[in-house]
């Protein structure tokens, strides 16, 4: 490591030129929370972290990287979970962190207009006094940022009912490459042109940077219950959530856990989850007082109907909080019972859950590790968590191999290989599984459009046809597609 | 009806390597939008149709793009469910590519979002004859860019659609449509504002002038809750909200040129002496005005929205002309998805 390089780096003297000295960090301990994001396997120190303090600020940063070629890494948080943040060896990391403030709230439009740094929950609490909400609801929302959520397209456990981040905004304002402001969408709910507003939605700071987003805001629910139902085998779980939803209710949050989640997540939380259960749902209805109390009565039904052994009903706020406690800390739980997790992001039509379980149970043997399963039951997202132990030789290999086979299994009955983590450099090679050919040019064109060079977020989301001929020629053995016994569509 | 796509994928082939702009056309409903090129070659996709897959407990269908609305419509009513942006001319034999390419939404689209919203996937053939995938058939799904949103409302200018995925919704258990007397603008728009942050049972609301009518959709419990809140007088629907989407009030038949306003839904009140029914809980204005189409567009931007004429009129443009870096930004897609300018030239934008 040469400590000199900076001061002689032209980049680097371009950008203390353009922004203010403590906007430019170089030194190596400075830059080091930067090298990964939550996907802590992958790490790539940058050549510089910029924290740009304005708009104009960005739009400097940008004309620099554009006329010396440098690739820019957009960061939010640096909470995404696929690799979307990790940086680029001979790049600038461009974090948004600084702006960060809330610039409008209108209470009666139901607006609020954010800069992009500004966290995902900080707007909830912005306007709690209003009986208003921002609903997406990614788990990282206490420190997750609305830029990073743009750019990632984030859910949450509200999204059957509440739609995900494309549905709950409005505009945004973009840096493009050369550095120029542009104004995608309006306060409008239609504008002319096409929908770039959805295009950069979930575009992986691949097409510009965000820089300020006007999010739609909804009002409180006044009342929310939990129903908790266990049941003996995971098939009338899953078939459990289908007749709920077929009857007409969709509920706020419908959230299913396996056997060792359930386990997992009881010795570390005590939620009250039977220990003895194969599968437990929770359902989450919101509305007004007497809209619930119908829900609820209905719910319940089809849920004893379903096969459920026991349905407990939440009678309060403490006893909500409580039944979802279990849930939200399913992933700590699991650090608990093993040492690292991997956690996958597949998303399937929830016709296919039981098959789906039932193979990932097969991979688990087959790769000699366990696997506890969280699922987004109401809209078929599925986070098996794959625990291994990084200092055992092999493990980290094999539960990526184990992770590969359960997006390759996802895709294969018709669903995708990422719900809502992103694609970034984690899965990138399986995009080759997901879309052909003419799908992946035809994203590589859309690029190429907004970023001729390539320069932003360079070797994510959107593999080159020449990667997924060399990923193909490594997966498929001897010319056999991974299961060839499933019909592909 | 694989043979049906190839067939049409290869007529894109032949008119990009001959440079022969083409005219894609549906049931023709909505005809009357957008400027048409004249040299254009017609690709009548009405042949590619049927519902390829539905199951309701995944509120999930997908159709090919030539399936009339109609069917779709009948099939999901027989589950219980609907298509969640209330698409216009259903029974004049619309179809659902059409309702894609075009983006109208009907009085629901305020407060269960419009076309895109429901989009979940889409197969299209470019403009260079390739047959394209994005998105799938769950909700959540974010692997690869969202190419298939912005094909709702892009006029059939960066693909032809041949299957749709959409999100569908339970129908409502219950719905009730309510009157109010208010004849002050800004007062009607002020109240159509203030009741969605108390409830979410609204689904429509609209103001004609001497009338506030809202619809409530949801349990009877929820929509007695709403109409204890909000007030006004129950009345029977008669079809109000139909022949509000479908262009069929007397309001509709007025003289005038018909233009569509798209506002923030709080904007103050558009002025310029027109006749107006104010929509989509003040988000779409409709006006009926001989007025200049300059004079109203400059009215539209200074309230930062957009005017678009719903008129034919070959002397005005359908929709509001974009500028500066949104305009180049749009350019460039276009030319992402069809390099040689031969999808419906010009129907979205002069020269695209």
């Amino acid at each position: 490591m040469s400590t000199t390089r900076p001061a002689n780096d032209p980049l680097i003297t371009l950008l203390r030129a353009a922004l203010p000295a403590s906007c430019v960090v170089t030194d190596p301990v400075s830059m080091k929370p930067y090298e990964c994001d939550g996907l802590s396997a992958y790490r790539q120190m940058p050549r510089v972290v910029v924290l740009p303090e304005t708009v104009a600020q960005v739009q400097a940063v940008m004309k620099i990287c554009q006329q010396t070629g440098t690739a820019i890494v957009p960061r939010g948080a640096g909470t995404s979970l696929s690799g979307g943040a990790m940086p680029h060896k001979n790049g600038v990391v461009l974090s948004v962190a600084k702006l960060n403030k809330i610039l409008q709230i209108d209470a009666e439009g139901r607006t609020a207009r954010v800069q992009a740094g500004v966290r995902n929950l900080q707007i909830s609490e912005a306007v709690q006094h209003l009986g208003l909400y921002y609903a997406p609801d990614p788990s990282s929302q206490i420190a997750c940022t609305i830029g990073g959520n743009v750019a990632e397209n984030a859910g949450g456990v509200h999204c059957l009912k509440y739609g995900l981040t494309v549905h709950n905004i409005l505009e945004i304002r973009m840096i493009n490459l050369e550095g120029e402001l542009i104004r995608v969408g309006s306060s409008a709910l239609d504008s002319p042109g096409y929908d770039l507003l959805a295009l950069l939605t979930g575009s992986e700071g691949m097409l510009g940077i965000v820089v300020e987003v006007l999010v739609r805001l909804l009002p409180r629910p006044g009342v929310a219950r939990v129903l908790m139902a266990a049941f003996d085998e995971i098939e009338q779980a899953g078939n459990a959530v289908a007749s709920v939803i077929a009857a007409g209710v969709i509920p706020a949050g419908f959230e299913m856990m396996d056997r060792a989640s359930i386990r997992a997540s009881e010795e570390f939380a005590s939620a009250g989850y039977p220990n003895d259960a194969e599968a437990i749902l929770l359902c989450e209805l919101d509305g007004t007082g007497a809209d619930v109390t119908a829900q609820v009565e209905k719910v319940q039904k089809l849920l004893a109907d379903s096969g459920a052994v026991d349905v407990q009903i939440s009678g309060n706020e403490e006893q909500r909080v409580r039944f979802w406690s279990g849930r939200k800390n399913a992933f700590p739980a699991m650090g608990r019972i093993s040492p690292d997790y991997y956690c996958m992001d597949g998303t399937i039509p929830r016709k296919e859950l039981g098959n789906v379980l039932t193979r990932i149970y097969r991979l688990s043997k087959k790769h000699d590790l366990r696997v506890a399963n969280v699922f987004h039951a109401g809209d078929g997202n599925l986070h098996p968590l794959i625990l291994y132990d990084a200092n055992q030789p092999d493990e980290f290999r094999r539960a990526e191999e184990f992770g590969g086979e359960i997006l390759d299994l996802c895709v294969a009955v018709g669903g995708t290989i990422t719900g809502e983590h992103g694609v970034g450099v984690e899965k990138i090679d399986r995009m080759c599984v997901q879309f052909d050919e003419h799908s992946l040019s035809q994203f590589q064109a859309v690029r190429r459009a907004f970023d001729p060079d390539g320069l932003l977020n360079p070797d994510k989301a959107v593999p080159t046809l020449a990667r997924c001929a060399e990923f193909n020629a490594m997966h498929v053995h001897g010319g056999q597609l991974p299961h060839p016994e499933l019909e592909r569509f | 009806m694989p043979g049906m796509a190839d067939k049409l994928s290869s007529s894109v082939l032949a008119a990009y390597q001959s440079k022969q702009p083409l005219d894609i056309t549906g049931a023709g409903t909505k005809s009357f939008l957008g400027s048409a090129a004249t040299n254009t070659k017609s690709l009548d996709v009405t042949g590619h149709r049927g519902i390829i897959e539905y199951d309701p407990a995944e509120l999930v269908l997908v159709a090919r793009a030539g399936t009339p609305l109609k069917a779709i419509e009948e099939t999901l009513n027989d589950h219980g469910q609907m298509l969640g942006f209330e698409p216009p001319f259903i029974r004049d034999g619309a179809t659902l590519g059409g309702a894609v390419a075009t983006g109208l939404a009907g009085p629901r689209r305020a407060f269960s979002g419009g076309v895109r919203d429901f989009v979940l996937g889409a197969t299209f053939i470019n403009g260079k004859g390739e047959t394209v995938t994005a998105g799938g058939k769950v909700m959540k799904n974010v692997a690869g860019f969202d190419l298939f949103r912005p094909m709702a409302g892009s006029m059939g200018t960066l693909g032809v659609l041949l299957k749709i995925a959409l999100r569908v919704l339970p129908r409502p258990e219950s719905e009730l449509s309510l009157l109010l007397e208010e004849s002050d603008e800004r007062r009607a728009i002020s109240r159509m504002n203030r009741w969605p942050c108390k409830t979410q049972a609204i689904s429509a609301a609209c103001w004609d002038g001497q009338h506030i009518r809202v619809r409530l959709s949801g349990s009877p419990a929820g929509i007695e809750h709403a109409h204890a809140h909000i007030g006004g007088e129950k009345c029977t629907d008669g079809g109000y909200w139909h022949d509000l989407n479908n262009f069929r009030l007397d309001f509709f038949q007025q003289a005038g040129h018909l233009w569509r306003i798209n506002v923030a839904a709080v904007s103050e009140p558009f002025g310029a002496s027109a006749r107006q029914l104010v929509d989509w809980g003040g988000a779409q204005r409709w006006l009926k005005s001989d007025k200049p189409a300059a004079l109203i567009r400059s009215r539209a931007s200074e309230l930062g929205g957009f005017a678009d004429c719903f008129s034919a009129d070959p002397t005005v443009s359908t929709f509001h002309p974009l500028e500066g870096g949104i305009l180049a930004a749009n350019r460039r897609l276009k030319t992402a998805f069809d390099p040689a300018g031969i999808l419906n030239p010009g129907r979205l934008q002069p020269g695209f």
